[in-house]
């Protein structure tokens, strides 16, 4: 298939998806499609192969029991939720996935014992039943940006608003692994409205919970809730490292040559009067509101013009409010910075949904974000259902591949997820569990050394 | 540790003994003990853990908890006896170990409180005395070497900064290199470098690697405590021990109201009512924001939910409550399937089966909300502006308004709430208002014996747990 050809495909299933209106079931989503995308497409083994860590090889080390309490939950059509759902082997998990065609696969904790006996644990009453290991998990939507975004609101996404995802994944991503020294990270794109990110690399996945909290607060600046005006508080007489980096390095360039420009954001009295709000001094807001209520013919850009007024004025060292001197970067911050949903990292029994998946509503696919090049990424250019099943029938009449995937567009994200994740992980997996293996079998010789 | 017969006595501390550190309370000491004193030097403990409690729910800052805890120290932990001092500390201890190992939230109050004095007791020490109760956790990490330390000066100092810390320069600074797992609360904080996965410590902030090996042992050590509890001592010292233990931990913890007392039920025809006379301020601002939106976000429906539970609200009642408001927004299918089951949950019906307890002001005050969010504590989480005016929505007079705002700016939250009940009430209230559920309960309180001339002599009940 061509570039055009596509390109065509996905412009009249629009069309159809307007003209359906609220008709349940959108053009490109629907359970027959799904079946066969299970069937044909779906990199169950893949999956599996992640899921399993390196404990499915040879080497004495391997814990065999541990993919086996790993935590799949299902959702099915109607909304049945099937939570607690555990296999040993890949084959289990794909014949259940086929039999069952869920709408979403949610993937939970390894707990200490097999999540599908979990009431049979529960009756001896010492608390066996217990999450044991999880990756660490950030979960970043765009409706929690509806303040700072005019193109669109609610679960709507469009290529003005993305961008603010394409920051938040610049800016976690860098600190995840120049801060926090992880290496095995996968971004995911939602299906909808935001990105997931997957943080697995050992040390990850045995934080606790109160560790996985800090990591999270590490990454928090909102500390104002709806019912105060400044969303973001910057206190201190400098920035943390993290902090001026992400400013200097993406949030700044981002806020002046994009946001402002896309979102307009000082274009009406009511959206500048938002941004006065954040500027403790009296004196200094009424100046520059006194310069906006008269509107100037300028061939410049009405926003790069104000925002420079801004920052001349509080800049200037005419003012000196207290907190006024960081009241250029507060403002960046509060309209650029990642917002995470926080409960989602903090705990480890958070459900996640999995790669690879479906979204119901959209009929996109899960799939992974190159961190390295997120700003190419166009949630619009996501292959769907229905795309994939014409890529798929197009193809139908040459000899079966042995990937079904390689002629379509889903080929290119998997063989992604497989060369730039999976195998590095795996990778590291084993000389991790090498290493332990050797370190203990050093133990076991110097007898009594405890 | 033995109560009756000695094994062994401990050697008097000699004069030369001069760096007194603190004890790790690694293992129950064996020292005779007498019944008496075991009682009263439990309570003594008591008195400085709720003491402490009760700063930190003030959110207090630090240095005013270091002096506090000083003060509190030596307020009830003094003994006749030099030599008797340390053992006190250890007695007490391990006396309230017993007492607060029986339930998970005894456990928590417990630790969360020992940690805090422990972390203030620590921050007091000399710094050699804090060197040697190191080198007592023996912890693996060495200091960064000059050469290192050159390398990541820059960000050091502006670290350093911006925490508000004097510059560190080489000669005088001492980091250490550590995962950042072993210390959340400056991670947390970002009062840290991170670089790699390592955080850089500097001296001044050991406390914190110190207090994560504490709770560490403190917290398993509980979990033991209680498994020899259940297993044997409650039954060989029920003619003795057992009685002092069980009513120990009641005299200072408080009431959890998680089972509504004196108003047993609230019905759904009422709730708008109450709401208006009886909530405190983070609840009614709750109550009103579901009204109006139809919504509350995950933090939200928790605090106002327990609450809600607390007063007395049935699950049937709540379960329709809820319903009706976020049916209205979210359709009553997608209701029935995302929020249904959590509310059964906060009731003890679904997944663990714990019959969660309303949330206490300490738990509102520290909680974090962000964008979107409208639980948390209004007192500290509300901008001023907000706040005045929600406050003289609720029928603040402007003279009581600005002594709330004063209480407000010295960050008392729970006087501010105090204050604000008084101003509405039109009573004074001495106790002061450590719950919301325990506002909703005198409030109905007083609203019963106002309508009811004839109970006239019958003073409010200050609902002190003491």
């Amino acid at each position: 298939m061509n570039r055009e050809e596509s390109e065509n495909g996905r412009e009249d299933m629009l069309i159809d998806g307007q003209k359906q209106g609220n008709v349940s079931v959108p053009s490109e989503f629907n359970v027959n499609y799904l079946k066969l995308y299970y069937a044909k497409l779906f990199p169950c083994a893949d999956m599996f192969k992640w899921m399993s860590y390196g404990n499915d090889g040879k080497h004495p080390a391997c814990d065999k029991s541990y993919v086996g309490r790993r935590e799949f939950s299902f959702t099915l059509e109607n909304d049945i939720y099937l939570r607690y759902q555990s296999f040993n082997n890949v084959v289990q998990l794909e014949n259940s996935i086929k039999e069952k065609c869920p709408f979403k696969i949610d993937i939970g904790p390894v707990y200490s014992v097999d999540p599908a006996k979990k009431n049979a644990y529960a009756q001896s009453g010492d608390n066996v039943f217990t999450p044991v290991e999880r990756e660490l998990i950030f979960d970043i939507d765009i409706t929690d940006y509806d303040d700072v975004r005019y193109c669109c609101s609610g679960a709507d996404v469009c290529l003005e608003c993305w961008p603010l995802m394409t920051v938040a994944i610049k800016v976690i991503d860098t600190a995840l692994r120049d801060d926090f020294g992880f290496n095995h990270i996968l971004w995911v794109y939602s299906g909808r409205r935001g990105v997931h990110c997957w943080v697995c690399d050992g040390k990850a996945r045995r934080l606790t919970n109160e560790q996985r909290a800090a990591v999270a607060d590490y990454f928090r600046v909102y500390k104002g809730n709806e019912n105060s005006s400044k969303k973001v508080s910057l206190t201190g007489p400098a920035l943390h490292p993290f902090l001026v980096r992400s400013y200097s390095e993406v949030l700044e360039r981002f806020f002046e040559t994009k946001l402002l420009l896309s979102q307009n954001i000082f274009s009406t009295e009511d959206r500048y009067e938002k941004i006065l709000e954040m500027i403790p001094d009296k004196s200094a807001t009424s100046e520059l509101r006194g310069k906006w209520q008269t509107k100037k013919g300028s061939k410049e850009d009405i926003n790069v013009v104000r925002w420079e007024q801004l920052k001349n004025t509080l800049q200037s060292g005419k003012y000196k409010a207290q907190g006024l001197r960081r009241c250029v970067e507060e403002i960046v911050f509060s309209f650029t910075y990642p917002r995470l949903d926080m409960e989602v990292s903090r705990h480890m029994n958070h459900l996640l949904k999995a790669p690879f998946c479906v979204h119901p509503k959209t009929g996109r696919v899960c799939v992974p974000i190159d961190p390295n090049h997120c700003d190419e990424f166009d949630p619009t250019a996501v292959p769907t259902l229905s795309q994939l099943f014409e890529e798929l029938n197009i193809g139908g009449t040459r000899a079966e591949d042995e990937n079904e995937w390689d002629r379509t567009s889903l080929g290119q994200p998997i063989s992604f997820f497989r060369s730039s994740f999976l195998q590095p992980l795996l990778k590291s997996c084993k000389e991790e569990m090498e290493s332990s293996y050797k370190s203990k079998l050093q133990q076991s010789k110097s007898p009594l050394s405890w | 540790m033995e109560i009756v017969k000695p094994q062994w006595k401990k050697p008097p501390l000699s004069a030369n003994d001069v760096v007194s550190t603190l004890p790790l309370y690694r293992s129950a000491p064996s020292l005779e003990v007498r019944l008496e004193d075991f009682e009263l030097y439990a309570i003594d403990r008591l008195r400085v853990l709720k003491g402490v409690s009760d700063g930190l729910s003030r959110g207090k800052r630090p240095e005013e908890m270091e002096k506090l805890v000083n003060d509190l120290w030596k307020a009830h932990m003094r003994h006749p006896l030099p030599s008797e001092v340390t053992n006190k500390d250890i007695i007490s201890h391990f006396v309230l170990r017993l007492v607060y190992c029986r339930t998970e939230e005894l456990r928590k109050w417990f630790l969360s409180n020992e940690i805090a004095l422990f972390r203030h007791r620590f921050r007091l020490l000399s710094p050699e005395a804090q060197r040697l109760l190191m080198a007592e956790f023996d912890l693996p990490y060495k200091p960064v070497t000059t050469a290192e330390f050159e390398g990541v000066k820059e960000k050091l100092h502006l670290v350093a900064r911006s925490t508000g810390q004097p510059k560190p320069t080489a000669s005088d600074a001492i980091f250490y290199k550590v995962p950042f797992e072993e210390v959340p609360e400056l991670v947390a904080g970002r009062r840290v470098f991170i670089c790699k996965g390592y955080a850089y410590v500097a001296m001044n902030q050991v406390v914190s690697l110190v207090v994560t090996q504490f709770r560490g042992l403190l917290s398993k050590a509980l979990v033991l405590t209680n498994r020899k509890w259940t297993s044997t001592i409650r039954e060989q010292e029920k003619d003795r021990l057992t009685p002092i233990v069980e009513t120990l931990c009641t005299s200072y913890l408080g009431p959890d109201y998680s089972q509504p007392k004196e108003f047993a039920e609230v019905s759904i025809k009422d709730i708008d009512q109450v709401a208006k006379s009886s909530f405190p301020l983070c609840m009614r601002h709750l109550f009103e924001k579901l009204r109006e939106d139809h919504h509350l976000k995950h933090g939200g429906r928790m605090q106002l939910g327990l609450f809600l539970k607390g007063v007395g609200l049935k699950l049937d009642d709540a379960l329709a409550f809820w319903k009706a408001e976020f049916s209205q927004k979210v359709g009553a299918e997608r209701f029935d399937k995302e929020y249904a089951y959590s509310i059964r949950h906060n009731y003890g019906r679904e997944g663990k089966r714990t019959d969660y307890t309303p949330y206490s002001c300490q738990k509102i005050i520290s909680s974090t909300p962000g964008v979107g969010d409208h639980h948390g504590c209004p007192y500290r989480h509300f901008s001023e502006e907000n706040l005045r005016a929600a406050l003289s929505r609720m029928g603040v007079n402007s003279g009581a308004m600005e002594n709330v705002m004063d209480k407000v700016r010295n960050r008392h939250y729970q006087l501010a709430c105090t204050l604000t009940f008084e101003s509405i009430h039109g009573s004074s209230f001495d106790a002061g208002i450590n719950h919301p559920n325990q506002y909703f309960s005198d409030s109905q309180k007083f609203f019963k014996s106002k309508n009811n001339p004839s109970g006239q002599g019958e003073p409010l009940d200050d609902g002190s747990p003491i």
